[in-house]
């Protein structure tokens, strides 16, 4: 079946566990979708074409650009964004790593950050500085220099590892 | 930076999917989308109908045959990467996929995209001609097995017919004892390449061969092993002496952006390094 180019079609995203149906064209993309339909407006939008790593959410648990996929391809899929993270009322480990390491400043980068390095601190529980520093160098953050975001990365990781032992 | 409007299918079977391609003169297949979507964002593609592939049971994930490893199209880079059949019949693959673009990126991308787009600079690309992969190809016609050597024409240009789509990558598996390198030279960690190399040691003794690739050097990579001089594992000086030849006599294709001296400069560090690291390992 062809979804016609100018059609607004109905569709069901899973945000963070809530089922979202929403009604739009097969041209939106998955982050424009997330804020202006779903109200999830914590994903940011920076390059729009994958570069910046601000829009990165989770797609059925792996990173990915939302910038990058259409909403029409995840009909039924399972999408977490920064939301996800403190809906308890409570920091994520990372998130509380990277306020107490002054890891940001004006915000804009962090939550692709957090969704990103997140999942990568799962891959690599033990992580080296050099490691970290390859694996942020898909998110842009104009502010920090990025120090600081390595030190709450490699921060967050001994804490992870903490709550494991 | 929105795309223009396209129709949109998702097919639940590869016949399903292949009659839509026939069907159609200006469709795209989708798979991670990582190189098409901000082509379609920036407008430079305007597909007026996506094919989108990822819902199709069986195209994705590696199996190995006795002698080749059989590669599905929607396998992701980082799964290629992480494969311990890649990774034992293949190492230079899954190191290779292991470096394309960045973390997220890695987790979308495919094989099947990656060869299909035929960026110069691209691992995939590069590494399917050093290793003789063939990939396989299918339409509502029929389907052919076509020899990375006669798959990549140039820039953004393979010999796939319009309706045909890669299935699968059938990729030799390398004998023990064999020796490999790559290496990709850019300024920003995850950019595509400006430079990149790939080389194998195969045999001992008189009875040694070597290989080598180049990427983002002309409009789609290409195999060198003419241009190096007879393998001489005595002579320390061997990678050296080979790198300076092929940085000498390689075509470079004018760059605006790169002068051609400084790329035949990067070449040579690069294909020394890639051939150093290939002995080494052998």
């Amino acid at each position: 079946m062809i979804v016609d180019a100018s059609k607004k079609t109905p569709l069901t995203l899973v945000v963070n566990g809530q089922a979202h149906t929403v009604k739009v064209e097969p041209r939106r993309l998955l982050s424009d979708v997330l804020r202006d339909n779903c109200g999830q407006t914590g994903t940011h939008v920076g390059c729009e074409h994958g570069v910046c790593g601000a829009c990165t959410v989770l797609l059925d648990g792996r990173p990915a650009r939302s910038c990058l996929t259409y909403a029409v391809q995840m009909d039924g899929a399972s999408i977490e964004t920064i939301e996800s993270k403190s809906a308890a009322g409570k920091l994520s480990a990372l998130q509380q790593a990277l306020h107490e390491k002054h890891g940001l400043q004006c915000g804009f980068c962090t939550p692709g950050i957090v969704m990103t390095m997140e999942a990568w601190l799962k891959d690599n529980p033990e992580p080296t500085e050099e490691g970290v520093r390859e694996a942020l160098s898909g998110n842009i953050c104009r502010c920090t220099g990025y120090q600081n975001i390595v030190d709450a990365v490699l921060s967050a990781a001994k804490e992870l590892k903490g709550d494991r032992a | 930076m929105k795309p223009a409007r396209f129709a949109y299918a998702s097919p639940a079977t590869l016949p399903e999917a292949l009659s839509l391609l026939a069907g159609h003169e200006d469709a795209r297949i989708i798979a991670g989308g990582q190189s098409l979507v901000p082509m379609m964002n920036m407008r430079i593609a305007q597909p007026e109908l996506l094919v989108d592939i990822n819902r199709i049971e069986g195209l994705s994930g590696v199996r190995f045959d006795g002698d080749h490893l059989v590669i599905g199209t929607l396998t992701r880079h980082a799964d290629l990467a992480a494969n311990g059949l890649v990774r034992e019949h293949a190492p230079i693959l899954a190191h290779a996929a292991s470096t394309i673009g960045h973390y997220a990126i890695r987790q979308r991308g495919t094989i099947g995209g990656s060869l299909s787009h035929a960026d110069p600079a691209a691992q995939l690309p590069l590494i399917g001609m050093l290793l003789d992969a063939e990939i396989e190809v299918k339409s509502t016609g029929g389907e052919r097995t076509i020899p990375a050597v006669e798959f990549f024409e140039a820039l953004f240009t393979t010999t796939l017919e319009p309706g045909e789509m890669v299935v699968s990558i059938r990729v030799p598996v390398l004998p023990n004892g064999h020796g490999w390198g790559f290496n990709l030279f850019n300024r920003r960690s995850g950019d595509f390449a400006e430079v990149n190399a790939a080389a194998l040691v195969l045999g001992q003794g008189a009875e040694t061969s070597v290989r080598l690739a180049l990427g983002a050097v002309v409009s789609a990579p290409v195999r060198v092993d003419d241009m190096l001089p007879p393998f001489n594992e005595a002579n320390s000086a061997w990678a050296a002496e080979a790198a300076k030849v092929v940085a000498a006599e390689t075509p470079v294709e004018p760059n605006a952006r790169i002068p051609e001296d400084y790329r035949r400069e990067i070449l040579q560090a690069l294909v020394e390094s890639t051939l150093f690291d290939a002995m080494r390992r052998s």
